[in-house]
């Protein structure tokens, strides 16, 4: 039952916030609804029991990805009012794709009428059952190809960005850390002896 | 009291353990929140002397003149309530109001998993240290928008700071405390403490506090520790606040009681968070650095909340120390430290770490 009510909840939330980013007329009100939807989607990963999953997004999506979002939409220029220019000519395709998703939910119901069950309920673990020990054991051992592979990919994609983006532009003055170390004192300071003046 | 005896026997005990769960929450709530408030007095004090003067030294407790300036915090605390709360006329005011709060509740969130003792944790659960990870990442959000709200360049400038400094500062945090999960092999820091006991079982033979994680893990340590000051955008990692350049950063355009909540308490509540996470999973959190030197029946040995404690007033000691002697650094030398020394560092580690898993050396035995 307080399952339930807390699902409801925050599914409420979640949708609510979904429209939210659609709707927003700022830009940064729109990431922070997406925010938003990412805490709640963590939430209903907790109320079956995925706690892992649901740590994982809120540290990895909302976080670190998010955060770098956010910084990018505030860095940019913004002009609103073109941004909705375009909505009656993508309002088909909108239409379509809300269309297929209605479908796609329709599809689902249709097998759980089958008789399959689908959406029944979790059964809860055994106490001391640790979900991140379970999702470990298993990528490590029958899916540590594929792991090790997708975090190859990202890596390459990593040294891709940088060396896109890193271009060294002449008459900039930036700092030489290595030279800035090497300095020794001698280069620097010069102990000088001053007369002294007469008397004031 | 055998009346009150008996009409909580009578209460059913669904909500006697939620009424005992909400005062262990109110009670953690207010030693952390008393916490800030001493250690902000701690900071003028320790700072002062180091600088050859006295710090507050007027408003005393009880009227009692030994204890002149230790009412201090509460004296600053009633000062920002009572003072006008401005909103800037530009301002986001819906975001300017929420900031606040974004920066306050995951810093006081987080003390739920942190063991005090052996026996009182207020939530036991399993991917302790992960909970911990995604919360303090949360509270970058706050200063963000703080920053964006206010619609003021010199906020705006403290923002962006602040988060390229904690992204930055987060992975080499990440890295430092992969170390300590290889060593403990969970996540839950109660069984991380645990595991550091000089017990036979553990194959420590050092004793007390050699045992400890910083031994083995000692650029961890001190990795963490230093990321954990750039991560509570702490002197000298404090570009992100930067007086002299940026007047007062993300925070400038806030005054007041907000200014209080924004700032004052979460930094605060950050720092003696950073410093107990050291405590409890490179200094053995509750256990007594006498283990296993004397006999275990004698009262020094014996784990306990008051180790613990000692630990984190150590460390929040070291913050203030490091703020009174270190100048600011700049903020190319921040990115650097945190890319290009700090990440190779923990980087070198965790394979070092992990040959010694293999070789079986040490506490892995």
């Amino acid at each position: 039952m307080l399952t339930e009510i807390l699902f409801y909840t925050f599914a409420t939330v979640l949708v609510g916030a979904a429209i939210g980013v659609v709707m927003s007329r700022n830009p940064v009100h729109s990431v922070l609804f997406l925010v938003l939807c990412f805490c709640n989607a963590a939430v209903l990963w907790l109320l079956i029991e995925a706690e892992f999953l649901a740590i994982v997004l809120v540290l990895v999506y909302v976080g670190a990805v998010m955060v770098l979002f956010l910084f990018v939409v505030m860095m940019l220029d913004i002009n609103i009012e073109t941004l909705r220019e375009g909505f009656t000519r993508y309002a088909p395709l909108g239409g379509l794709i809300a269309l297929i998703v209605i479908i796609e939910f329709y599809y689902v119901l249709w097998v759980k009428r089958l008789g399959l069950d689908v959406t029944g309920g979790v059964a809860p673990m055994p106490e001391g059952y640790s979900n991140t020990e379970a999702v470990g054991a298993v990528l490590y051992t029958d899916y540590v190809y594929p792991f090790q592979l997708a975090a190859v990919v990202l890596l390459i994609a990593i040294v891709a960005a940088i060396s896109l983006t890193m271009r060294r532009r002449p008459g900039l003055k930036t700092q030489d850390v290595s030279m800035q170390v090497a300095v020794r004192r001698q280069d620097r300071v010069r102990l000088v002896k001053v007369e002294v003046e007469g008397e004031q | 009291m055998d009346h009150l005896n008996g009409m909580w026997a009578g209460i059913p005990a669904n909500l006697q353990s939620f009424i005992l769960t909400t005062l262990a929450v109110i009670g953690v709530m207010l030693a952390v929140i008393m916490a800030v408030a001493f250690s902000t007095l701690a900071e003028r004090k320790v700072i002062g002397y180091m600088q050859l003067r006295r710090g507050p030294n007027r408003i005393s407790l009880f009227g009692l003149p030994i204890l002149r300036g230790l009412a201090q915090p509460f004296a600053d605390v009633i000062k920002l309530l009572l003072k006008e709360f401005l909103i800037p006329a530009n301002a986001d005011r819906k975001l300017f109001l929420i900031a606040p709060l974004i920066v306050l509740v995951p810093a006081l969130t987080a003390w739920a998993v942190i063991p005090f003792s052996p026996e009182f944790v207020l939530a036991d659960i399993n991917a302790g240290l992960l909970f911990i990870l995604a919360l303090t990442s949360l509270g970058v959000y706050g200063v963000i928008l703080a920053g964006w709200a206010a619609n003021s360049k010199y906020a705006f400038l403290g923002a962006m700071r602040s988060a390229a400094q904690m992204v930055a500062y987060e992975l080499a945090m990440g890295f430092a405390i992969v170390g300590v999960l290889m060593a403990a092999g969970s996540l839950n820091l109660g069984e991380i403490v645990r595991a550091q006991a000089a017990l036979p079982a553990n194959g420590l033979s050092l004793g007390g506090f050699g045992s400890w994680n910083w031994f083995w893990l000692f650029p961890l340590f001190i990795v963490y520790f230093i990321s954990g000051v750039a991560e509570t955008n702490r002197a000298p990692f404090d570009v992100a606040e930067g007086e002299s350049e940026i007047v007062a950063g993300f925070h400038v355009e806030y005054s007041g009681a907000a200014f209080a909540t924004l700032f004052a308490l979460p930094e605060y509540a950050n720092m003696i968070l950073i410093s107990a996470l050291a405590a409890l999973m490179f200094l053995g959190g509750w256990l007594s650095p006498f283990q296993g030197y004397v006999p275990d029946a004698w009262g020094i040995a014996q784990p306990s909340f008051f180790w613990l404690f000692l630990k984190i007033c150590a460390f929040i000691f070291v913050y203030l120390w490091i703020r009174a002697t270190f100048p600011r650094y700049r903020y190319d030398q921040i990115m650097r430290l945190g890319w290009k020394v700090l990440i190779p560092v923990t980087l070198v580690w965790l394979a070092v770490e992990g040959v010694m898993v293999w070789l079986k050396v040490g506490p892995w035995a």
